[in-house]
C-alpha cells in the first residue's frame, strides 16, 4: 500500500509507540518516585497518541483494501483476510515495516540521556503539532490539537530537566555532554522528509529553524554546547522513517510483540 | 427489555448522570465534561458520545464499560459508545458543582482557564486548610490529569487537577 497519508500516520504512530515503550522501561527505576511517575505519565500520553494514529491508519487501510478488493495480505500487519486494527499494526509488523524515528528507539542509558531524548523529540513534536493542528485532514488536525496540550507539558518538564542537569554539577554536566554526543546524529532525520511526507503540506524547514532556535535557547540556559558549536556540518543518520533501523529496534519489538506472536489473538 | 417508546433523552441523561470517573469517584462523567451527547436512534439503539480527557487515560475504557452497564440496568442493550476528539477536552468544561465536589474530596480543582499559560500555577489553594501558601512538588501526579503540591501551612501534600 503506497498511500502517503497511511505511511505518514504509521510513522507518527510508530515513533510515539516506540518512545513510549522506551520511557516505560524506566517504570520502577526512576531516580526519585515523582520523576518515575512523571516519565511514565509521559509514556501514557505518547501511547494514547500512538493509538489514535494507529486507529486512523487502520481505518484508512481497511477502506482502501475494500475499495481495491485486496484479498492477499499486504505488509501492513494484518492476518490473511482480516481487517487491520490498532493492535495488528503495533504487534504484527516487522522491524523493516516500522517507520519510527531512530531517536525514539535509542536505548536508555542514564537519566540525563533519557531526559535529553525526550526534550529533543518533544520540542520537535510541539512544533510539528502546532502545524498539524491546522492540517487540511480534519482527523489529523483533531489528534494534533488534542495532543498538543500534552506535548506542551512534556516540553516544559523535559527542558527544565535539561537546564537543571546541564547547569548542575560537574558530573551531571559531563553526562549531558555525553548524551548530546550520543543522540545528536539522530536529530537530523526529523527534518528530512521521507517520500511519503513530500506532499502532505508540512513545512519541515520552518520546523527545523524554530526547533534549532528553541534548542539553542535551552542549551544556552543549560550552559551546554552543541556539537560543532551549533553550526557546520555534523553527520546525521537517517533511515528510520523508511524502515532501516539501528539494531535496537528488533529487541524492542521482540519484547513488545512476543505475546501476540506466541499466542495469537490472546486478550488481556 | 423496556419499551423503547418510553425512553427519552432526559431519561438517558439521568442514567448517564450516575456514571462516575473510576479515578475520581466523586465526579460524574457529566461533571468532568467527558459526556458530550446522547442520541436515541429510530431503531431503539442508543449512541453515547464521550471525549477522552488525556489521550492515554486508562479510565476511558472503564468509563465506556460503566456507561454500558448503567444503561443495561435500565434494560437498554443496544448501545454504541463513540469517542469524539474534536473539540478537544478542556478543564473549562468542568462544572462548578464538580469543582466543589473535587475540593471536598481533597483534590484542588483547576483554578485557571485552560488558556492560562503560567506554570506552575500560582496560589493553588490547599483543599484541606484553604491556604494559598503552597508549592509544587511534581508536575505529574498520581494520574495524568493531576500535579502534586504541598501546603506550607498544614504541611499536607495534595493533588491539584491541572488546567488543561
Amino acid at each position: 500500500m503506497n498511500n502517503p497519508l497511511i505511511n505518514y500516520l504509521l510513522h507518527l504512530a510508530d515513533t510515539t509507540l516506540i518512545l513510549s515503550h522506551r520511557n516505560s522501561e524506566w517504570c520502577g527505576h526512576g531516580p526519585i518516585l515523582e520523576q518515575d511517575i512523571a516519565l511514565t505519565n509521559i509514556s501514557l500520553d505518547l501511547l494514547g497518541q500512538a493509538r489514535l494514529f494507529y486507529q486512523y491508519a487502520a481505518q484508512l487501510i481497511n477502506e482502501s483494501k475494500k475499495a481495491e478488493g485486496v484479498k492477499a495480505p499486504s505488509p501492513q500487519g494484518e492476518r490473511v483476510g482480516d481487517e487491520v486494527n490498532e493492535d495488528t499494526l503495533a504487534y504484527l509488523r516487522t522491524e523493516r515495516q516500522f517507520k519510527n524515528l531512530l531517536l525514539a528507539e535509542q536505548p536508555n542509558s542514564d537519566w540525563g540521556q533519557t531526559i535529553l531524548r525526550q526534550y529533543l523529540y518533544s520540542q520537535f513534536q510541539q512544533l510539528l503539532f502546532q502545524q498539524l493542528q491546522h492540517h487540511n485532514d480534519e482527523h489529523i488536525a483533531a489528534i494534533a490539537t488534542k495532543s498538543l496540550k500534552e506535548t506542551n507539558y512534556h516540553v516544559r518538564w523535559s527542558s527544565e530537566w535539561v537546564i537543571r542537569l546541564g547547569d548542575g554539577t560537574a558530573e551531571s554536566k559531563q553526562r549531558m555532554l555525553h548524551a548530546i554526543n550520543e543522540l545528536w546524529c539522530y536529530t537530523g532525520e526529523m527534518f528530512i522528509a521521507a517520500d511519503y511526507e513530500l506532499h502532505l503540506n508540512i513545512d519541515f524547514n520552518d520546523i527545523n529553524n524554530r526547533w534549532t532556535e528553541k534548542v539553542n535557547t535551552v542549551f544556552a540556559e543549560a550552559a551546554l554546547i552543541l556539537p560543532s558549536g551549533g553550526g557546520g556540518a555534523v553527520f546525521m543518520q537517517t533511515g528510520g522513517k523508511t524502515g532501516t533501523h539501528t539494531e535496537h529496534l528488533g529487541y524492542i519489538l521482540a519484547d513488545l510483540q512476543y505475546l501476540q506472536r506466541a499466542y495469537p489473538n490472546s486478550q488481556w | 427489555m423496556v419499551n423503547t417508546a418510553n425512553i427519552s433523552k432526559e431519561l438517558l441523561l439521568g442514567i448517564l448522570e450516575t456514571v462516575t470517573d473510576p479515578e475520581v469517584p466523586v465526579l460524574t462523567i457529566n461533571d468532568l465534561g467527558i459526556l458530550r451527547d446522547v442520541q436515541l436512534k429510530d431503531d431503539g439503539s442508543v449512541e453515547v458520545f464521550i471525549t477522552p480527557t488525556y489521550n492515554g487515560c486508562p479510565a476511558m475504557d472503564m468509563i465506556a464499560t460503566n456507561i454500558r452497564l448503567a444503561l443495561a440496568e435500565h434494560g437498554i442493550q443496544n448501545i454504541k459508545v463513540t469517542s469524539v476528539l474534536s473539540p478537544a477536552w478542556t478543564t473549562d468544561w468542568m462544572s462548578e458543582e464538580g469543582k466543589r465536589k473535587l475540593k471536598e474530596y481533597g483534590i484542588a480543582p483547576p483554578q485557571y482557564s485552560s488558556g492560562h499559560s503560567r506554570w506552575p500555577n500560582d496560589n493553588v489553594t490547599c483543599p484541606h486548610c484553604n491556604s494559598q501558601h503552597t508549592n509544587l512538588i511534581s508536575e505529574f501526579g498520581s494520574t495524568a490529569c493531576k500535579a502534586l503540591y504541598q501546603c506550607n501551612d498544614c504541611q499536607e501534600p495534595f493533588d491539584y487537577f491541572k488546567c488543561h
